[in-house]
């Protein structure tokens, strides 16, 4: 069987960056006893090891254990002992370690359903194989008392284990019976039920033929596809869970002098929250003091921070780029900015749930063309021998074991299994159950710009046009500020071998910028107003010496592998597009240099969503690429949607796809897996339906044995689960 | 055939055998991390402690 495990390679490797990146950096108590860690480069017995010993030689630590598969510890401790403090001693042992929020993942904990059918699985398996070597021995030839004997053991094994294994389908056929609809359970619920019945019936009248190992490996086949398919979507929503689990909402509330870690959840309007340089607004509210730039990025598109001084209001999702804030809160939790922005999606939301898997098609057509075959089997032979109910029920009843959808159970999720695994080895998570088929059909693809195409880390565009000496100058004054302008700025120079300057009295004007006192005379580095300089169309920060001002004009860098997407796409055939908030200016530069021809700026985040169904409308199918929170609604109406680790998480829950590696160039490749995929599904229908046409007329005209039904089952079911391989 | 009245039993135990084995894994949440355990026979460090839980 198909052991797939997408957790085999050890794609943390790649995702460690992104996965650093949403890490919150705060380390307040935790008041539970278990602590929970991410270490997402972990991967050898060596590294399970050294975790287990640095953290068990921590104080207040009872006990720790890697689990590698999750790339997670799990760790017992005293009450007071922080996760954040163990995972930063960790990493400062050279383990990188985040914490992770425990309630987030508490769902995720005790995988009941998966170890629940695993034991069904199991049992069904074991009762299978027994069952089987009795079987051997009355196809062999035993008859009479020995054949009745061995029926009879076979029963008592078979009976009560199809009563405990089987019962996911039953459950699923009777829900679906009691909304008086037909799905794939209710000819599989009847088929097993009809052939344990049936074959009681028959060993108790000596008859020739029991299906009693039919039954069981039916059972056991369709309850591994039911378990591949299980566990692909578990790998992939505790990775999700964990994403979300990395980004600890808390902020820090001040009350009087006092100043406390608390979860965003306890904040009240009214409160005042402190918010940090670099940290992202945990609420919507007002600025009571301090000066700053905002990054609004995730919320809008935009790429130049906006200013932002005490009476100005800031949103949860923005980002806090340079001075220390109070805020007073205006809404927290529910009714913030992104809150309500997820919302929109909800909207969105039908559409995709109106989507008809393959599998879905499939049973659609089949469940009712089995039962009415049985039927008229059943009939046909009443009509042949003349009223022989037996003999016409025992034809009906093999008419029904032999078509059941053992290759039809294992068809989808045998493919989806393989086709997630290797994707999950290259860094993305398939997070819905149809998104590889909806992918395969996609063929246009529009992409956002801020945080997706591009990192949303700035890169100097005409360093080569200064003077040595003024770059001195900007490389330390760069240095003393923590603004992204600043930091590109400083890393350039530091990357062309400039010195900074010697400057005195540096210091950093929240809001505006960073000044200094250089050879006697003022020299600033900041925001064209507070220079004295006329502001430029694109991101640019200004330098001013004396009199003489100098501006450093920035791109936003492309995101590693952009280029090699959007080429890849557009050799496989798709018409790329770019969809932006951000202004033209900006667009029209990165457009040219993804390689894009057809773009839009200035989009409104509603008006996203409206493009993109404007081009559903024509006909199209969309695969939509994007991140911030005005992507949204866009990602929802899309027909597939990919967004990175990055994007905030009201944006990865809406999309199918979640990439894990900083970079994008996977995507090429993974629209031609999931088309792959697709074909592979169909090929498995097609063998299904070929032994099918084979196996309907044998058992119609009443030579179906269970020998045969038994050879028939697993040989199309090992056919299903190779020709599903052959994608790995 | 007397034979049958002895191996027959067998087969069925020792098939008991098997699920019970199984069964005891499972409970013991021995599939929890296949990953881990695959690399943890290659390390040389024993656990002597007794197991806590």
């Amino acid at each position: 069987m198909s052991t797939s495990a997408p957790t085999s390679a050890c794609p943390a490797c790649s995702a460690a960056p992104a996965a650093g990146a949403v890490a919150g950096k705060d380390g307040a108590p935790n008041g539970g006893e278990q602590l929970l860690l991410s270490l997402p480069a972990i991967h050898c017995a060596a590294c399970i090891a050294g975790v287990e010993r640095s953290l068990s030689a921590m104080p207040g630590v009872r006990r720790a254990r890697v689990n590698l598969t999750l790339k997670r510890a799990t760790v017992d401790a005293d009450p007071g002992v922080a996760a954040g403090t163990l995972a930063e001693e960790l990493t400062r042992q050279g383990w990188e370690a985040h914490e992770l929020d425990a309630a987030t993942l508490a769902g995720t904990q005790v995988d009941r359903t998966g170890r629940d059918l695993l034991m069904r699985l199991g049992v069904a398996g074991f009762a299978m194989m027994n069952v089987m070597l009795l079987s051997v021995a009355v196809w062999s030839g035993a008859a009479d008392a020995t054949r009745d004997l061995f029926h009879w053991i076979s029963a008592t094994i078979a009976i009560p284990v199809i009563a405990f294994s089987a019962q996911p389908f039953f459950r699923n056929a009777w829900g679906a019976l009691k909304a008086a609809r037909l799905n794939m359970d209710v000819p599989i619920s009847l088929a097993i039920l009809l052939a344990a019945g049936m074959s009681v019936y028959e060993t108790a009248q000596s008859g020739a033929h029991a299906y009693f190992d039919a039954a069981l490996s039916l059972t056991f086949f369709l309850l591994a596809g039911r378990f591949l398919d299980y566990r692909t979507r578990s790998a992939a929503r505790s990775a999700a869970q964990e994403l979300s689990a990395l980004e600890v909402p808390r902020a820090l509330r001040v009350s009087g002098a006092a100043e406390a870690m608390v979860p965003v959840a306890e904040l009240a309007v009214g409160d005042v929250v402190r918010v940090l340089p670099g940290a992202r607004v945990p609420v919507d509210g007002v600025i009571e003091t301090g000066e700053t730039e905002i990054d609004r990025s995730l919320l809008t598109g935009e790429s130049l921070p906006v200013g932002a001084a005490p009476g100005a209001e800031v949103n949860a999702g923005e980002v806090n780029l340079t001075g220390a804030l109070t805020v007073r809160v205006t809404a927290a939790g529910e009714d913030s900015t992104l809150h309500r922005l997820a919302d929109l999606v909800a909207v969105a939301e039908t559409t995709r749930n109106r989507y008809t898997s393959l599998a879905d098609r499939a049973a659609r057509i089949y469940a009712p063309a089995v039962h009415l075959l049985a039927l008229f089997a059943f009939l046909g032979w009443m009509w042949i021998s003349g009223g022989d109910v037996r003999l016409a029920l025992n034809i009906a009843v093999a008419t029904l074991i032999i078509t059941c959808p053992c290759a039809l159970g294992l068809a989808v999720p045998a493919v989806t299994t393989a086709a997630s695994g290797r994707l999950f080895k290259r860094g993305l998570l398939i997070k819905s159950a149809t998104a590889l088929e909806r992918l395969a059909e996609v063929d246009t693809v529009v992409f956002d710009k801020t945080g997706t195409l591009t990192t949303g880390t700035p890169e100097v565009e005409n360093l080569g046009d200064f003077a040595r000496r003024d770059l001195e100058v900007a490389a330390a004054l760069a240095e003393g500020s923590a603004h992204p302008l600043a930091q590109a700025l400083a890393a350039a120079a530091k990357d062309g071998g400039v010195k900074p300057a010697s400057v005195s009295e540096l210091r950093e004007v929240p809001g505006h910028g960073v000044q200094a006192t250089w050879q006697g005379q003022l020299v600033r580095l900041g925001r064209a107003s507070w220079v004295g300089a006329e502001a430029a169309e694109q991101t640019a920060t200004y330098l001013q010496i004396g009199g003489r001002v100098l501006t450093f004009r920035f791109t936003d860098s492309l995101r590693d592998g952009a280029a090699e997407a959007v080429s890849a796409l557009q050799a496989q055939g798709y018409d790329v597009r770019l969809l932006s908030g951000d202004a033209p200016a900006a667009v029209v530069e990165l457009a040219a240099r993804a390689g894009i021809g057809t773009w839009e700026a200035g989009v409104l985040p509603q008006d996203k969503a409206a493009r993109i169904e404007a081009l559903m409308a024509e006909g199209r199918r969309v695969l939509m690429v994007g991140d911030g929170l005005n992507d949204t609604a866009a990602l929802a109406a899309a027909h597939a949607s990919i967004s990175p680790a990055s994007a905030l998480e009201a944006t990865r829950v809406v999309s199918d796809i979640v990439l894990l590696g900083g970079s994008l160039a996977p995507l090429g490749d993974t629209l031609a897996t999931a088309r792959r995929a697709t074909r592979r599904i169909k090929e498995n229908f097609g063998i299904a339906a070929a032994y099918n046409a084979v196996a309907i007329p044998v058992a119609l005209m009443g030579f179906a044995t269970p020998l045969a039904a038994a050879l028939a089952m697993s040989g199309s079911s090992i056919c299903v689960s190779l020709n599903a391989m052959r994608l790995r | 055939m007397d034979v049958l009245v002895y191996l027959i039993p067998i087969s069925l135990i020792l098939g008991g055998l098997g699920l019970a084995a199984f069964v005891w894994t499972l409970k013991t949440r021995q599939y929890d991390d296949p990953e881990g355990d695959s690399r943890r026979i290659l390390s040389d460090e024993y656990d002597d402690k007794p197991k806590s839980d």
